[in-house]
């Protein structure tokens, strides 16, 4: 069960439209490594996970991914909202994604899963660092800035999840190399 | 306090209790971060209280005593400032 609280988690306030630079983030949303992506995952990877620590860590970074769905999506909304006419460039640009294929499933394995999740978590910092290099608005880099921050720390805490798992996996006999 | 201020606060408040409910997960035994959490969480639930009590609620199904219903009302916070007449690059 989720709550919804009406505050974003980071403000986004952009008062320039800017539809060519919302088509390059929006890969942020649906995307292979995108918040969509990133969210389902690891809510998904609670059922098959070991360890109390681990189990909350992807149950609590799942939740906050929730917040990151809405955060790039205020984003990509106010980038392209404006004036009327952009109204049907609005609609054209969301049909255009209306296609999302990735998988939501755990791997059923927790190394394997934990592994998989702080790539992620790198590839999606990579991706926002590549942003970084073309946006030249600050009311934009702001909440992309941090976003990119989030996964450096969510990073760091799935590698100490896989630190605790790894010794759990060995403590329990079930340990491999 | 102004609503825009109160709501940066809460924002600012609640992120601290996030990021510190992420790191004690998995360090459940650092007492002085859990101390910290306690801190920052109770002065949080102050400030989004008096919040709620002036300026309406801020969560779903859990607000009571409501004299009106303004939650479909109220302005969205994915909702965009204001925009002068700029040129659009297309």
């Amino acid at each position: 069960m989720w709550i919804y609280e009406r505050k974003l988690e980071f403000p986004v306030s952009i008062k320039k439209t800017d539809p060519k630079l919302a088509m390059y983030i929006m890969d942020q949303f649906t995307g292979t490594d995108g918040e969509l992506t990133a969210a389902i995952k690891y809510l998904n990877q609670r059922f098959s996970m070991v360890t109390s620590e681990a189990i909350s860590t992807l149950n609590d970074i799942g939740t906050e991914e929730l917040a990151h769905i809405e955060l790039i999506g205020s984003i990509v909304h106010q980038l392209t909202c404006g004036a009327d006419s952009f109204d049907s460039l609005r609609n054209r640009f969301y049909r255009n994604f209306r296609g999302i294929n990735v998988n939501f499933l755990s791997s059923g394995d927790p190394i394997t899963d934990l592994y998989e999740d702080m790539a992620a978590e790198q590839r999606s910092r990579t991706a926002y660092e590549n942003l970084l290099e073309i946006i030249d608005d600050p009311d934009v880099e702001a909440p992309i800035s941090f976003l990119r921050e989030r996964e450096i720390v969510h990073f760091q805490r799935f590698g100490e999840c896989l630190d605790i798992v790894r010794k759990h996996l060995e403590k329990s006999g079930m340990g491999r190399i | 306090m102004e609503k825009k201020v109160l709501l940066e606060n809460i924002q600012t408040l609640d992120f601290m209790a996030l990021d510190l409910h992420l790191y004690l997960n998995t360090h459940p035994r650092d007492f002085e971060a859990l101390q910290m959490y306690n801190r920052v969480v109770a002065s949080c639930d102050k400030c989004r209280s008096y919040y709620e009590t002036t300026f309406g609620p801020l969560c779903s199904y859990r607000s009571a005593g409501l004299p009106n219903w303004t939650w479909s009302s109220e302005a969205w916070p994915w909702e965009a400032p204001e925009r002068g007449d700029e040129d659009v690059d297309l």
